[in-house]
């Protein structure tokens, strides 16, 4: 609280994105962890609440005739154009964001402050709803060829991997420590996925430290020991996601890619997905065409074209499709790495499972793989999305990129996914929100010495709490056992307006197909319910069921597991969406009125 | 020359067809004055694929050893390859394909030989005409008539028969203003604004040339028009640097000093040979192989096709924030009035009147505006995205209306009654068709070919019942408000469902398409039974698969 020097500001412009139309007039305050706008016409009110972690930047604008500029751009792509009266309360709210929006200590998070209604017990339920462990036996492991093994329990092995690690069963200890001492910060190949048809595993590590010249015995015997693991391929594939030319400048610095002769039966590969750096330009050049005043067709489509940003969208998804390919047709194990095998290859790796693997397509599927490949195995969460005041070359939207190939999958396979697109944008805001503990830190080991888990709570059981916001009406479970083949050709690959024009509300369309059938579903499982409920007060009426004192339970499509879970907190308006900041007042707009106070779902 | 002189083969065995996304098939093929048929067996469970020959729009023939390739490149972008055994067999039939497809006749083409049993020629033709909406239009009966000046065809070769213009205008003065106009194309009215009364003209420009002629029953009329009302606006397709230059071939725009009621806007819009390049390029773009981002979106941009759908979206746009938010009629019109002209009217009352937004109401729309309204179909639409051919007169506009239409549903999902599949339908029969419907280049060519008396309706046969219902939206909720689409490039897509219509993408939209419609039956059987009766009733069996088969113009 300390840094908010001046907490209420009257006479407050909002200004509009499109100049003719009408700016607002309004309040701000601020609070220890929103920016809140409130617009008071005669008889409407409306509030912006903008998160504090959400900010990305703050600019103060040179000064105009009509007043005093602040420019706000969000983690969120919400843009906020503010236009104070007096400089003096510009330069005010300009300080105290810069601190807000960034702080210094991590126990300065939103996460820290936030206390849900929840008891210690339903805080611990909370975070150990969604279990890696529980993953690794949902595919069938350990089993004759791989073991779920304790080695890493203290981090000795590899700093920031998980505890637990799945290994090839006959890979030694020595050569599972002697191959991490071959890789990049020690992270060796270790199992991301096992195919139980195929028994193919995808496999992930860092680079290794091969220089020019050097090699590593028990590196080789750990991917000796991966490619027997799997008695239906003789050979695996060795997967760099990096472009060639990178890889090769890593081998001046010790480091590098496998020297096909000294590894037998590896097929390598490089993929060509570009590091965090360029990355975060493409993202930049991509979010100035976002915000363009009111270009052309050509000016959109050219500078959509010079962002490169779908070109690294393809070139990710080209690498999880070779993944996916590789597994269930040609029966091949696959290892993947990039430079630290914290980025890319979580990219990769997390993509081939959901193509592969139709229950990382339902909601608490993709929390499972998120909580996997992310999570547990060490993505620098704080780090890449700049949580605390740090080196803004560290930054970089490689998670974004990932929700977004999941949402192009979704375009592509309308019906394959039991989540829509409301669900990956929520976890979006999430991960940048800093409201829950699950995306603090880099690695399970930093987690673990902040005692996140004593001290915030998990997303998890929120999300599945609110799940009926995120169905999607038109997932078929029929369509479950299948591999999905993408295609991969330039024409499929859209721009995600949902995302990255999230705020611009007048550029979404009108009229929600997925609310209409989500109400629509809504009812039928009510009409479900209740006719569930009446043939079970007739029978008891008939005496064919003993009297209604609670016994029999309805089954009803709503039991699902999240009703065994802790009750997920009561949220207060968490600044996750902003419903009417930038709704455009077209007059013809049915339904648009239907403004979800609900978080994050816009609608 | 009697058509059957062009085929020297009618049959083929062993033929392999290949189809994307599709195996291999082995049968026969047989050429047909009007038809491509391939079989893959001789029972009666055999598939079959049909095809009009006017569908094709292109062919390549390619030979292999002995045997002959053909690729046949359709109208409505279907590619197929057929592999003939036998250069003979395989030249002939690529010889009758040429020239069965480019028939020039009107009355030798398909429609007036098509009989199918379940229609009937005595039936209705059409649905709609200008008297029609005269009389459906209460509020134009004070200061409005119908007038037949053009009974004829005398005054305006491309009009139809009767018009709606203002009651104090009477038909000598109509003629004069026919004079002044592009083709005899005079203002006319094309809607009335059932909220406010405000309406849209349509008409081509007028012929002020060089030395600034005027037309004073022109300029009349037009007052007429607003009726004492301060202002209408003018709205010109043109640039006013295209419409200054073309006073040089005698059109040009309404000057402000005799038209000093009307404001003039000029908006520029492309045309012609331009816009069908576009849709060449598109096609060409959706095809390549390539795996490379930059090169599609550089292709994307370069075709143009979405900046035409971006520029006919915002000047209809424009034709209603004059019409609904400023409350003052509008006069549109390009050069000729019989392209650009008809898109930007159409679409805005598309957006701007509910009873145009249901499948009827639609179809009628499209009667009025494109085919009474004299869009010269037959030239515009003789060939597609793949001909070779030196290009005549083609040109998309008609294509383009549906790539708009589908932009504003996809923005207003709830509010067309309509689904994609009826655009999807148009866009094909619009190329090549069973129907007499899109036939010749005006009422007055279509009455000289007896189009009425010889051939079916495709808008009467698409109102059937039976056939209605997969063109139904399934989400339909009529709204009475306009419904303005967004015009940001951001808001607009390319419409896959028409330009990657063949490939796998298209059959995952389908699935997609099928659970919507199940999820909405389960929730009407739910609703109770009232409500089900006639949006849902089930395929009758009238229909015998072969005229079902006939019913479509390539696949089933």
């Amino acid at each position: 609280m300390e840094h908010i020097i001046t907490p209420k500001v009257e006479h407050v412009k909002l200004l509009n994105k499109y100049p003719e139309k009408k700016s607002a007039l309004g309040t701000l305050y601020l609070t220890a962890t929103h920016l809140i706008y409130v617009e008071q016409t005669n008889n409407s009110r409306a509030e912006t609440w903008v998160l504090h972690h959400h900010i990305m930047s703050v600019e103060k604008l040179p000064l105009t005739a009509p007043g005093c500029p602040l420019l706000i751009r969000c983690k969120t792509f919400q843009l906020l154009h503010l236009l104070f009266q007096k400089e003096r309360d510009c330069q005010d709210v300009y300080q105290s964001l810069l601190h807000l929006s960034q702080p210094v200590k991590e126990d300065e998070l939103y996460a820290f402050l936030y206390t849900p209604h929840q008891n210690q017990e339903d805080r611990r339920q909370g975070w150990e709803f969604i279990s890696v462990a529980n993953d690794f036996s949902r595919m069938g492991l350990s089993n004759e060829y791989w073991e779920i093994s304790p080695l890493n329990k203290n981090y000795e092995i590899c700093s920031t991997y998980p505890s637990i690690l799945g290994l090839p069963k006959n890979a030694s200890v020595a050569v599972v420590t002697g191959s991490a001492k071959f890789r990049s910060r020690g992270r060796l190949p270790v199992l991301s996925y096992y195919h139980k048809d195929t028994k193919a595993a995808i496999c992930r590590c860092s680079q290794p430290l091969s220089g020019l010249t050097s090699r590593c015995v028990e590196d080789e015997q750990m991917l000796q020991a991966i490619s027997q693991a799997n008695p239906n391929c003789p050979f695996i594939y060795v997967v760099d996601t990096r472009p060639k030319l990178n890889a090769m400048a890593n081998r001046a610095a010790g480091k590098g890619y496998e020297n096909e002769d000294n590894y037998s039966n590896i097929r390598f590969q490089f993929q060509g997905i570009e590091n965090i750096h360029v990355m975060r330009n493409s993202l930049q050049k991509l979010l100035e065409v976002c915000s363009m005043k009111s270009p052309s067709m050509s000016d959109y489509l050219t500078g959509l074209e010079n962002s490169g940003w779908m070109r690294h969208i393809k070139s990710v998804m080209d690498a999880g499709v070779f993944l996916a390919k590789a597994v269930s047709e040609e029966r091949a194990s696959v290892l993947v790495h990039c430079s630290d095998g914290w980025d890319r290859t979580a990219q990769v790796c997390s993509l081939a499972c959901i193509l592969l693997d139709p229950y990382y397509r339902t909601i608490k599927g993709l929390m499972v793989l998120i909580e996997k490949e992310w999570i547990s195995f060490g993505h620098k969460f704080s780090h890449r999305c700049g949580h605390l005041d740090s080196d803004p070359k560290e930054v970089s939207p490689v998670f974004t990129q990932f929700l977004e190939c999941v949402w192009q999958l979704s375009e592509q396979f309308p019906c394959v996914f039991e989540f829509n697109e409301r669900y990956l944008i929520e976890i979006h805001n999430q991960v940048y929100a800093c409201q829950y503990g699950n995306f603090i830190g880099n690695c399970q080991k930093e987690r673990l010495d902040m005692r996140l888990h004593e001290k915030t709570f998990s997303l998890w059981p929120h999300l599945l709490k609110n799940q009926h916001l995120y169905r999607n009406p038109l997932y078929r479970r029929s369509l479950e056992s299948t591999v999905l083949r993408p295609s991969t050709l330039p024409l499929h690959f859209k721009f995600w307006c949902g995302m990255y024009n999230h705020y611009d509300g007048g550029m979404h369309p009108k009229q929600s197909v997925l609310d209409q059938l989500l109400s629509l579903t809504q009812k039928q499982v009510e009409g479900e319910r209740t006719m569930t409920e009446l043939q079970r007060q007739l029978a008891v009426a008939d005496g064919v069921l003993p009297d209604p004192s609670g016994l029999i339970s309805t089954p009803t499509k709503q039991d699902s597991p999240c009703e065994k879970t802790p009750t997920a907190p009561v949220v207060q308006s968490n600044g996750s969406c902003a419903p009417l900041i930038n709704g455009d007042a077209e007059e013809a707009v049915p339904g648009a009125e239907k403004c979800n106070e609900e978080e994050g779902a816009e609608s | 020359m009697e058509l059957s002189e062009h085929i020297k083969t009618a049959n083929v065995e062993d033929v392999t067809l290949r189809r994307p996304f599709h195996p291999a098939l082995r049968g026969t093929l047989c050429v047909t004055s009007h038809h491509l048929l391939f079989s893959d067996g001789k029972d009666e469970a055999s598939w079959q694929l049909l095809i009009l020959l006017k569908n094709i729009d292109a062919i390549e023939k390619r030979a292999v050893g002995s045997s002959g390739t053909i690729t046949i490149k359709c109208k409505d972008l279907l590619v197929l390859q057929l592999e003939i055994p036998g250069m003979e067999e395989c030249l002939n039939i690529a010889s009758s394909i040429e020239a069965l497809s480019s028939l020039e006749s009107v009355t030798e083409m398909y429609p007036f030989f098509y009989r199918p049993s379940h229609l009937t020629l005595s039936g209705p033709w059409g649905l709609s005409s200008m008297e029609q909406y005269y009389k459906q239009t209460e509020r134009l009966w004070d200061r409005w008539r119908i007038s037949t000046v053009n009974s004829d065809y005398s005054v305006c070769l491309s009009y139809p028969s009767a018009v709606i213009v203002p009651r104090e205008v009477d038909d000598d003065m109509l003629i004069r203003s026919a004079r002044f106009r592009q083709g005899g194309r005079f203002p006319v009215l094309s809607y009335c604004h059932h909220r406010n009364g405000m309406v849209i003209m349509r008409s081509s420009q007028p012929l002020t040339g060089a030395n600034k002629k005027s037309c004073k029953e022109d300029e009349l009329l037009l007052r007429a028009v607003i009726d004492g009302s301060k202002l209408g606006y003018i709205i010109d397709l043109r640039s006013a640097q295209q419409a200054q230059q073309a006073r040089m071939t005698g059109g040009g725009f309404e000057s402000k000093s005799c038209y000093s009621d009307w404001k003039r806007f000029h908006r520029h819009h492309e045309r012609g040979k331009v816009v069908q390049e576009s849709l060449i390029k598109l096609v060409e773009a959706c095809s390549d192989p390539s795996h490379s981002v930059d090169r599609w979106l550089s292709k994307l941009e370069n075709s143009k096709w979405l900046s035409h759908v971006h520029s006919a979206l915002c000047t209809a746009g424009l034709v209603v924030e004059c019409v609904e938010r400023d409350g003052h009629s509008v006069l549109v019109h390009g050069s000729e009035g019989t392209d650009n002209t008809l898109l930007v009217s159409s679409l805005a009352q598309l957006i701007l009147d509910p009873a145009s937004r249901t499948v009827t109401g639609f179809l009628c729309l499209l009667e009025r505006e494109w085919i009474q309204a004299g869009h010269p179909f037959q030239q515009r639409c003789a060939h597609s995205a793949y001909s070779h051919a030196r290009l005549k007169q083609e040109c998309p506009s008609f294509l383009l209306l549906l790539d708009c239409v589908w932009q504003v549903w996809r923005q207003f999902p709830l509010a067309l009654e309509f689904s994609e599949a009826l655009l999807l339908r148009l866009a094909q029969e619009v190329y090549a068709s069973n129907y007499g419907t899109f036939l010749c280049n005006s009422e007055q060519e279509r009455c000289a070919a007896g189009v009425k008396e010889n051939t079916h309706c495709l808008f009467q046969s698409l109102l059937r019942p039976d056939i209605e219902e997969q063109y139904l939206n399934p989400l339909y909720e009529p709204t009475d408000l306009v419904i303005w689409p967004s015009v940001h490039p951001q808001s607009l897509q390319l419409w896959t469902g028409l330009f990657l219509r063949w490939t796998e993408y298209a059959q995952n939209m389908e699935e997609a398409r099928e659970e919507v419609w199940s999820i909405v039956k389960e929730h009407r059987e739910q609703a109770g039974p009232d409500r089900t009766n006639n949006m849902l009733s089930t395929h009758c069996d009238t229909l015998t698969p072969f005229e079902n088969l006939m019913d479509e113009l390539t696949i089933l």
